[in-house]
């Protein structure tokens, strides 16, 4: 079956079978591994894309299903030349041991700045309707998604709260 | 996964008739898709709706319609929602990822299948998957499983979040069928029991869809969600309770209640909410109507624990929804 996607910014035509998933069609098809495969059932957040804006998890949606869609990769948020801010963050922050997590604990952070910025409450928001204040633990919960198998958690909410604060250092 | 033909629906007409036809709805795919990786679902055909306009939400007689494929996050980020039916934001934001309620939608959460171990392993008999084969939940790990509800062929429960704090609302689920017949049924009797025929879960036929559920107009009082689970995020319900109450001169003028993580289904107990009425709020009242609510639950040995949480985290959520009500 023949998809349509816009990857970072880059149109690709996609022919595969229909149980292909996203993440199987960027890692073996499109030869953009920066997106991890971990548990490929939606439970460790390796696989986070953003799709039209929003983070998802690329192993639980069928390439087939996205003809049109726009997603990005970590491919497409920074290259080793002119990192994104939250990349260097996590440098800087020390925010991983291994790194396989890394690619989808960036993408997931990236979106959920956003998220943020639209002013989206969280399970950890004690006031559902009033303005957000990215405390750790609001870090926390919006990022549980992102399982770190080498739990550099402490380091990965540094580095996020420090682009959020506006630290591009 | 095995192959399967995919189509996608241009209007609900033909997903209606694809599905009456055999085929399956998938939206968001979470749990439709891990299900067929674990070769649990095995649709020959799917018939993808995401392209339907089932995306609004918009008043209904003060009330909120929310279309089918509306996401959770969606709905959980809504205003009104957060300002006039907190319990349902609450429910949303405690349920699954950032991730997952990105794509997750509100129809599909309704129908997401049991997290019962034994109905995601193929190796075990299961008599929801195969119905007459069996269950080893029965005498088996149940930490999970129901207390109230369920049968000699099945005890899974129900995980939704959202369904528990939509039951509380008393919402109505909006359904196409067969010649495009369009019905409302109470979310309350949308769930069926389990008795001798835990595969069937829904009062749904073939060929029906989901296009909304109906919220009605917000009750007075105040309301919450309270999830008890084995880590503080992404983790399903242990008991869940959602809960309203209208206090006025110290007596409770209006009481409603829906439980998760116990039962087959969102449990709701008209009797444990009549009990409170009329009555002055206390931890003993709050107690009786844990007795009533308990009354008929049986345990094994994985899940007796939850019949002393649920009432723990039924006295404790009601007495503090009373002590914040202003007097």
């Amino acid at each position: 079956m023949q998809t349509k996607l816009t990857i970072n910014r880059q149109d690709h035509l996609l022919d595969a079978d229909t149980r292909t998933t996203l993440l199987d069609a960027l890692r073996n098809h499109l030869g953009l591994t920066g997106t991890k495969k971990g548990c490929d059932h939606g439970q460790c957040g390796a696989c986070t894309v953003i799709l039209n804006g929003r983070r998802i998890n690329a192993c639980l949606t069928l390439a087939c299903m996205h003809d049109g869609d726009d997603i990005t990769t970590i491919e497409g948020l920074g290259t080793p030349d002119n990192l994104a801010p939250l990349q260097r963050a996590f440098v800087a922050h020390d925010g991983f041991q291994c790194g396989y997590c890394t690619p989808g604990q960036i993408c997931s952070a990236t979106a959920m700045l956003d998220e943020v910025k639209a002013g989206w409450p969280s399970h950890a928001s004690a006031d559902l309707t009033a303005d957000i204040a990215l405390s750790d633990p609001e870090i926390s919960e919006r990022m549980s998604g992102n399982l770190c198998r080498c739990s550099a958690y402490p380091n990965i909410v540094d580095a996020i709260r420090a682009v959020a604060a506006g630290d591009r250092s | 996964m095995r192959p399967f033909e995919y189509q996608r629906a241009a209007a609900t007409t033909d997903a209606a008739a694809a599905c009456a036809d055999g085929a399956t709805i998938i939206a968001g795919g979470t749990n439709l898709l891990d299900l067929m990786k674990l070769d649990v679902m095995r649709p020959e055909r799917l018939i993808d709706i995401t392209r339907l306009d089932l995306r609004a939400m918009t008043d209904a007689d003060g009330g909120l319609r929310i279309g089918a494929l509306v996401t959770n996050s969606d709905l959980a980020a809504d205003m009104r929602v957060r300002r006039d039916w907190p319990v349902l934001a609450q429910a949303l934001l405690a349920g699954a990822s950032g991730q997952l309620r990105n794509k997750a939608t509100t129809g599909g959460n309704l129908l997401q299948r049991t997290r019962c171990y034994y109905f995601q392993d193929t190796a075990m008999p299961c008599n929801k998957r195969d119905p007459g084969s069996g269950c080893q939940a029965i005498g088996g790990a149940t930490r999970l499983h129901a207390i109230l509800g369920s049968s000699d062929s099945c005890i899974a429960t129900h995980p939704s979040d959202m369904a528990v704090a939509m039951t509380m609302l008393d919402a109505g689920v909006q359904i196409v069928g067969k010649g495009d017949r369009a019905r409302t049924v109470p979310l309350r009797d949308f769930y069926c029991l389990p008795g001798d025929t835990p595969h069937i879960e829904t009062v749904l036929e073939p060929g029906d869809l989901i296009t909304a559920v109906i919220l009605p107009p917000p009750s007075a009082g105040r309301q919450t969600y309270r999830k008890v689970r084995d880590r503080a995020s992404y983790a399903f319900a242990l008991v869940s309770v959602a809960a309203r109450i209208e206090v006025v001169d110290n007596r409770i003028a209006g009481a409603d209640l829906a439980f998760g993580g116990i039962a087959p289904r969102p449990w709701h107990d008209p009797a444990a909410c009549d009990l409170l009425l009329g009555e002055a709020p206390s931890p003993a009242l709050f107690s009786r109507a844990a007795d009533v609510l308990l009354a008929d639950a049986t345990a094994q040995d994985g899940n007796a624990f939850k019949i002393p949480l649920l009432r723990r985290t039924l006295i404790a959520t009601l007495t503090d929804l009373c002590r914040e009500t202003p007097q």
